[in-house]
């Protein structure tokens, strides 16, 4: 039985292909170890859209997490006395009057506020269920094949075949109170089969990578192939869907709030709708909630944009 | 047929005297994130007609990227040709517009590459593909094109050319599909022709095929052919002439056989010494240590010295010019050269 | 590897399929114990006996059926002796490289047996199937794609430890990993780097590395240079002849680049189609062919010599090789072949050594399937 352990030989020097690792460590000193995550984040870090969007989504956290930092004002007592003729002083930036009232006499600067954090919800709740739900389907599919993946993939098409809006809004019309989770649930429901579709061809052709086969060759089982090596490199489109897809779901969500499907309580889309019955009058009421929800959405999509380049093999 | 004759009427073969086409001092570099890549560097050579040129190098030595720059198919940016002359009939192409260059290519100048079958289109035919040529620059009618396409197929030696004119690429083997580029390439009797690695994706069988045929045809059109490879083996079998690249220079130039009895630079020694022969076993190979340059970090001095044997303190701090290689006793030696301080020693000790 | 010598007439040294002991498979025990028992140098320790692959065609979305079949390897034998090098050697599609994958157990075999010391794999299961694992590695061709890009380094090479952890304690992992490393001629500080850091031939030591974590001792090579560049192939042959004397590996090496077969090849096997032509010693086989289809193979070889080019005789073949999916009838090779007569295509040629060289003492007497067998040398300037 040959044993490494025991390396009698000290080759290196006196190999004859010894030069090798002489000069490699010259020609190597100045590289680190790098990761393809490393260069990723690298790229990242360089590139100006990513500066901007995730500034700006660090802001949309900020508020949802702590509305109370940015007003004072609520978002739901109404005071009937500034009801929506109480137009906005722009020059009061913070103040409860800065962006002028609704017709109920409410803050609309403290429901533009409040309402961040139902799109923000909505929107990470449901991106994490159809990444999760997506990816697993997806993967089973691929990495399967055969009968599995037969079924799995006619089932991911009677879902894509459903016109996603026109299958969230029946299922969420049987619900009277629709809380952030139900919600979630039904844009989820007919969302995952686009990351599903992503994932399955990426494990297919991941599958068949040699590192695959020298992994089975030295006998790993199905979970370590799966979480070690097929996993890892699939992630990348995984990851760049997904994060696209974090704009969309935000906008469905304030679709859905717009036809009086969506959340129950307040959301920016509740406010466009309630806005639009009044865009003669006040177009604040619509205007200032229709600008935070582009600019979530815009801000989402750059990100995406941003880490597909820094993912994306063929630009490096 | 008689279009064709028509066609190559204009061309002046040996028209001046000069060479076919000649690289004068070419530079190319591509601008990455990490730097810039210096691909080519400062490389001559010239073909004649009726010759075969075998640029001979590793990859990473800018054996291809000078071909993609005759041919005028560089992508520019990234890549930048700062300096350098491309004389093809004593006209440099890169002072030409878009507009002359496209005539060259493809009429006067063809090339073919080493993967057919990412080369052809694969949603049509190859007749219509070999007919288009005809169409396009002729002007000829659809019918005439396919007849000149089942032609061409017979000169490639496919058999059943005329049943398998309608055949898509993939329905080829590859040695036929690469037998379908050559019949591309040789559509309107080009002057010159560029093979990369023509024969690199082939089978040894198919590969001997091919190289006959290509040689074969070279003959009776009597056409300049430059052949890029890595592989000694096939350079041996049809070039009169070898250009070896290293690191975006060439390092020696010589007549075929001289090159293989003589090597007038290290490294073109350390690849004869390091392939194993087919007709006896052998000891161990010698084996050329290190590893090839890095285009970002390439070595002061002479680019091979941290793989030389040879290397003194000059290699390390002098680029090697082109020297011209003579006999001990000065007289010349016909088209060779060395880029190497210590090609005496290497030569003749 | 005179050692060998004694093999020369390979019928001898071929023990009958019968006489291999074959284990039940309730006696795993006794199964892990005959693969852990060592092997004499020039016995064989691999064995294979009509080797069949076959790939279903089939059509039809949810219900398959299958229309027929690519014939990618249909009934190979050979053994590999221990200590030894066994080059196996054809054109693209001949079936090699699933020979390779067959031995791996990468893929599932459709008939036929491969015995390592005497267990047949294709049906061992559990810790018989994991021991034999551990004593069959392999290295593969694309040192580009066969290395986890996610992975650094000490991962890669470190795997096989997570895998078998019975070969190397915990604590001992690192410092394996970067002997290894310097085994191959790598710097064991590399341990951290990821394999796009590395050149291709650097990768290719890596690879290797990995194929030796756990001392195997059979090493299935599947073109290990043919992605190199000329002047880091040699680099890695002599690694790989090193460490063969170094460790006692016996390989089979499976490339298309005949000159290097013969470099590090005990033993030649030429397959065309799924089938062994002609196998024997590399001089059997390179300097006294009898096959046509190895004499063609050979003659078709660019020699990076102009001066031979002028005294060899090239045999150019016509055609291209048939489907796999549907081959000739009788002998394969017939439709490209120049001595093709009605025989060949009605009567199957057999593995065996030519009638008329069974009783004279000549290197031309060696296993060739060909009706019409005759010495011809091609290698050699006339």
């Amino acid at each position: 039985m040959p044993d490494v352990t025991k390396t009698d030989v000290k080759t290196g020097a006196q190999d004859p292909v010894g030069g090798a690792p002489a000069v490699a460590a010259l020609e190597a000193k100045p590289e680190k170890a790098r990761s393809l995550w490393g260069d990723a984040w690298a790229d990242l870090r360089r590139s100006w859209i990513f500066i901007v969007s995730s500034v700006l989504i660090f802001i949309l956290l900020l508020i949802t997490f702590f509305p109370g930092w940015f007003t004072s004002a609520e978002p739901i007592l109404g005071d009937l006395s500034k009801h929506y003729l109480q137009k906005p002083k722009l020059g009061d930036i913070g103040s409860a009057d800065w962006l002028g009232y609704d017709q109920q006499g409410r803050s609309v600067y403290a429901r533009v506020i409040y309402g961040t954090r139902a799109s923000i919800a909505v929107g990470f709740g449901t991106t994490l269920l159809v990444t999760l739900l997506g990816s697993l389907v997806g993967m089973i599919a691929g990495y399967f094949g055969g009968v599995v993946d037969s079924v799995l993939s006619r089932l991911t098409d009677v879902f894509f075949g459903i016109p996603f809006l026109l299958g969230t809004m029946v299922v969420l019309n049987s619900f009277p109170d629709r809380t952030t989770w139900i919600v979630i649930g039904a844009l989820g429901l007919f969302g995952w089969t686009q990351i599903s579709r992503v994932m399955r061809g990426a494990v297919i052709t991941t599958k068949q990578a040699d590192y695959v086969q020298a992994a089975k060759a030295l006998g790993a089982g199905t979970p370590r192939i799966m979480f070690r090596h097929i996993l890892p490199n699939t992630l990348a489109p995984v990851i760049v869907v997904a994060t696209i897809s974090l704009g969309v779901y935000i906008a469905a969500e304030a679709t859905l709030s717009f036809l009086g499907l969506g959340l129950s309580g307040v959301s920016w889309g509740n406010d466009i709708s309630d806005g639009g019955n009044q865009i003669r009058v006040a177009q604040w009421i619509m205007l200032y909630p229709s600008i935070m929800l582009s600019i979530t959405v815009l801000a989402f999509i750059m990100l995406g944009e941003a880490v597909r380049n820094a993912l994306d093999p063929k630009m490096r | 047929m008689t279009v064709i004759e028509e066609v190559s009427v204009p061309s002046p073969r040996d028209g001046d005297g000069g060479p076919l086409l000649e690289v004068r001092d070419l530079h190319v570099e591509f601008h990455t994130r990490e730097g810039v890549v210096k691909a080519v560097n400062g490389v001559n050579y010239s073909v004649d007609a009726g010759e075969t040129l075998a640029v001979l190098g590793e990859s990473g030595s800018g054996k291809s990227v000078t071909a993609q720059a005759v041919m005028g198919i560089l992508d520019m940016p990234p890549a930048k040709i700062p300096q350098g002359e491309i004389l093809f009939r004593g006209q440099d192409m890169l002072k030409m517009s878009g507009e002359e260059r496209r005539k060259i290519r493809g009429r006067r100048i063809a090339m073919i590459f080493q993967d057919a079958l990412s080369s052809l289109n694969p949603v049509l035919s190859v007749g219509y593909q070999l007919g288009e040529m005809f169409r396009v620059h002729q002007g000829m009618s659809k019918k005439d094109a396919k007849a000149k396409a089942i032609e061409l197929m017979d000169r490639v030696k496919i058999p059943a050319a005329a049943a398998r004119v309608n055949d898509y690429p993939h329905q080829f083997s590859g040695g036929m599909r690469q037998r379908i580029m050559i019949a591309m390439a040789l559509a309107l009797e080009p002057d010159l022709i560029i093979a990369d690695e023509p024969t690199t994706a082939l089978d040894v069988t198919v590969q001997a095929q091919v190289m006959e045929l290509l040689a074969d045809l070279q003959r009776e059109y009597n056409m300049g052919l430059i052949l890029i490879t890595h592989d000694l083996g096939v350079v041996a079998d049809v070039a009169d002439k070898i250009a070896v690249m290293y690191a975006g220079r060439i390092v020696e130039r010589a007549p075929v056989h001289e090159l293989y009895k003589r090597p007038a630079h290290p490294y073109t020694r350390g690849l004869l010494d390091s392939i194993p022969r087919l007709d006896q076993k052998g000891q161990e190979l010698y084996a050329i240590k290190g590893l090839p340059p890095n285009l970002l970090r390439v070595p002061s001095g002479c680019a091979f010295n941290p793989r030389c044997p040879k290397a003194q303190d000059i290699c390390r701090t002098d680029i090697p010019d082109l020297f011209p290689v003579t006999e001990p006793d000065g007289s010349e030696l016909v088209g060779r050269a060395s880029a190497c301080h210590f090609w005496k020693e290497t030569i003749h000790g | 590897m005179a050692e060998l010598s004694k093999n020369d007439e390979p019928q001898d040294a071929t023990p009958n399929v019968s006489d291999v002991e074959v284990v039940d498979a309730h006696s795993e025990t006794e199964a892990v114990a005959a693969i852990e028992a060592p092997v004499e140098r020039g016995e064989p320790i691999l064995q294979v006996r009509d080797l069949v692959k076959h790939f279903p065609l089939t059509q039809g979305i949810l219900f398959r059926k299958q229309i027929g079949a690519v014939k990618a390897v249909d009934g190979v034998s050979f053994d590999l002796y221990q200590g030894e090098t066994l080059g196996i050697v054809g054109e693209s599609g001949c079936g090699k490289s699933t020979v390779a994958k067959l031995l791996m157990n990468l893929e599932q075999v459709t008939a036929g047996e491969i015995f390592y010391k005497g267990q047949d794999i294709t049906k061992l299961s559990g810790r018989a199937q994991k021991a034999v694992r551990r004593n069959i590695q392999m290295v593969f061709q694309d040192p580009y794609t066969s290395l986890n890009p996610r992975m650094t380094v000490g991962d890669i090479i470190g795997e096989p430890y997570d895998i078998h952890p019975e070969v190397a304690p915990k604590g001992d992992r690192r410092r394996k990993v970067q002997e290894l490393l310097d085994v191959v001629g790598l710097n064991p500080e590399y341990i951290n780097r990821y394999p796009h850091q590395f050149s291709g031939g650097q990768r290719q030591r890596i690879g290797i590395a990995r194929g030796l974590a756990l001392n195997p001792e059979v090493i299935i090579c599947d073109e290990p240079v043919s992605a190199l560049d000329v002047s880091v192939q040699a680099q890695v042959i002599n690694l790989m002849e090193r460490l063969q004397d170094e460790f006692n590996l016996s390989y089979i090496f499976i490339a298309h680049d005949l000159s290097i077969v013969r470099h590090i090849s005990d033993r030649v096997g030429v397959m065309y189609l799924g089938k062994i032509a002609e196998i024997g010693s590399d001089e059997q086989i390179y300097d006294h062919p009898t096959h046509p289809y190895t004499q063609a193979l050979l003659s078709a070889v660019p020699v990076p010599d102009p001066e031979a080019r002028e005294g060899r005789e090239r045999i150019i073949l016509t055609g291209d090789v048939p489907s796999p999916a549907n081959p000739p009838s009788g002998c394969r090779f017939r439709t490209r072949c120049w001595k093709a007569q009605d025989k060949c295509a009605q009567e199957e040629p057999l593995l065996a050594v030519p009638e008329r060289f069974k009783s004279v003492d000549t290197p031309a007497a060696h296993e060739s399937a060909c009706h019409f067998a005759e010495e011809k040398d091609v290698v050699h300037a006339a």
